[in-house]
């Protein structure tokens, strides 16, 4: 649903680096998003084809590479994936001890782009 | 044909907001006032049980409510004729608060001496639960109305959460809702959520509300 805000953000950052080297084309624009996000991959491309239009990111590709929620272990310092439903009732396969912090699935992260 | 190249980023897409965020919560610290980010479904009572918790915390806790609302002023209007400093901020259509409208509020309350602003977030529980809006504490209601199955949809929002309200128990009797399976749901997904059972309708359970509200502002004005 916030996906505007979001594609907004992201055409912002393309354009800047676009421009800083001398890109003519964006071809496509790597994108790293944790899997807690209720983003659809759907949206974020219409959005950006929508937004995009006339810049020098107009028919870029977005990939979207979807990452794991992951928890490391408060006790052993072991990180280990978790479903969605249970990131608070996790169980260090390691050790077996309970607390653990997230440590990833909430990224929003520009990798890099595909430019010509 | 040019060939194509690869150009490193490694940018944070909401580094923006978060930078603003950040900057709200520190100079809000600075002043000793307890920012509080109130998000829910629209309909689940966040306007009443912002009025409960002016009445509750009236000669104790100097309050002022921003409010969010996509194009109308009927919510900020009901907690200013009460007495309290309340903005309100048309969002036009969009799903979340972000810090930078914060920012706006926060800058036209900054008159007040204040001990505590509780944001009235937009009904939604996705896109809030993914905005810093610079908040020291956040605070959702489940209405029993909308089902004991919302954690399972909407993660995330419950994760995020330093309390639960769970508001319109006057309902239970009339509903399938299942207080047990929601608390183990929500506490599945977050072990250190406090789960408060309250009916804005009856009052029931909004003297523990504004107990543990209370007990944060004094902790935050001490700490």
């Amino acid at each position: 649903m916030h996906e505007l805000p979001i594609t907004e953000s992201i055409l912002n950052i393309v354009i800047t680096y676009a421009e800083k080297n001398n890109v003519r084309q964006v071809m496509a624009i790597n994108l790293r998003v944790g899997k807690l996000s209720d983003l659809e991959d759907e949206w974020i491309q219409r959005y950006f084809d929508h937004l995009s239009k006339g810049t020098v990111a107009q028919g870029a590709k977005l990939k979207i590479e979807r990452t794991p929620i992951k928890v490391q272990c408060n006790s052993c310092a072991a990180s280990y994936e978790v479903e969605i439903t249970n990131i608070g009732n996790t169980v260090c396969p390691v050790c077996g001890k309970k607390e653990g912090k997230l440590i990833s699935g909430r990224e929003y992260y520009i990798k890099d782009m595909e430019v010509q | 044909m040019e060939g194509v190249r690869l150009i490193e980023v490694k940018e944070e897409i909401l580094a923006d907001n978060i930078k603003v965020a950040t900057e709200v919560r520190e100079r809000l610290r600075s002043k000793n006032t307890m920012l509080l980010n109130l998000m829910s479904s629209p309909g689940s009572g966040k306007t009443s049980l912002i009025l409960r918790t002016v009445e509750g915390l009236k000669g104790s806790v100097r309050l002022g409510v921003i409010e969010a609302d996509i194009d109308s002023t009927v919510d900020a209007e009901k907690v200013a004729a009460r007495g309290i400093p309340a903005i309100q901020l048309r969002t036009g259509g969009f799903c979340h608060l972000d810090a930078t409208m914060v920012t706006q509020g926060i800058n036209a309350l900054a008159a007040n001496v204040l001990d505590l602003i509780i944001i009235e977030n937009v009904g939604n529980l996705v896109c809030p639960a993914e905005f810093d809006t610079g908040a020291h504490k956040n605070v959702m209601i489940l209405s029993v109305p909308e089902g004991d199955d919302k954690p399972l949809k909407y993660p995330l929002m419950f994760s995020i959460c330093d309390v639960l309200l769970v508001n319109k128990i006057d309902y239970l009797s009339l509903s399938d809702f299942d207080m047990a399976v929601l608390r183990k749901r929500v506490l599945a997904l977050n072990p250190n959520i406090r789960i408060i059972e309250v009916s804005c309708k009856t009052g029931a359970g909004i003297e523990d509300w504004i107990a543990w509200l209370k007990k944060e502002a004094d902790a935050f004005r001490l700490a």
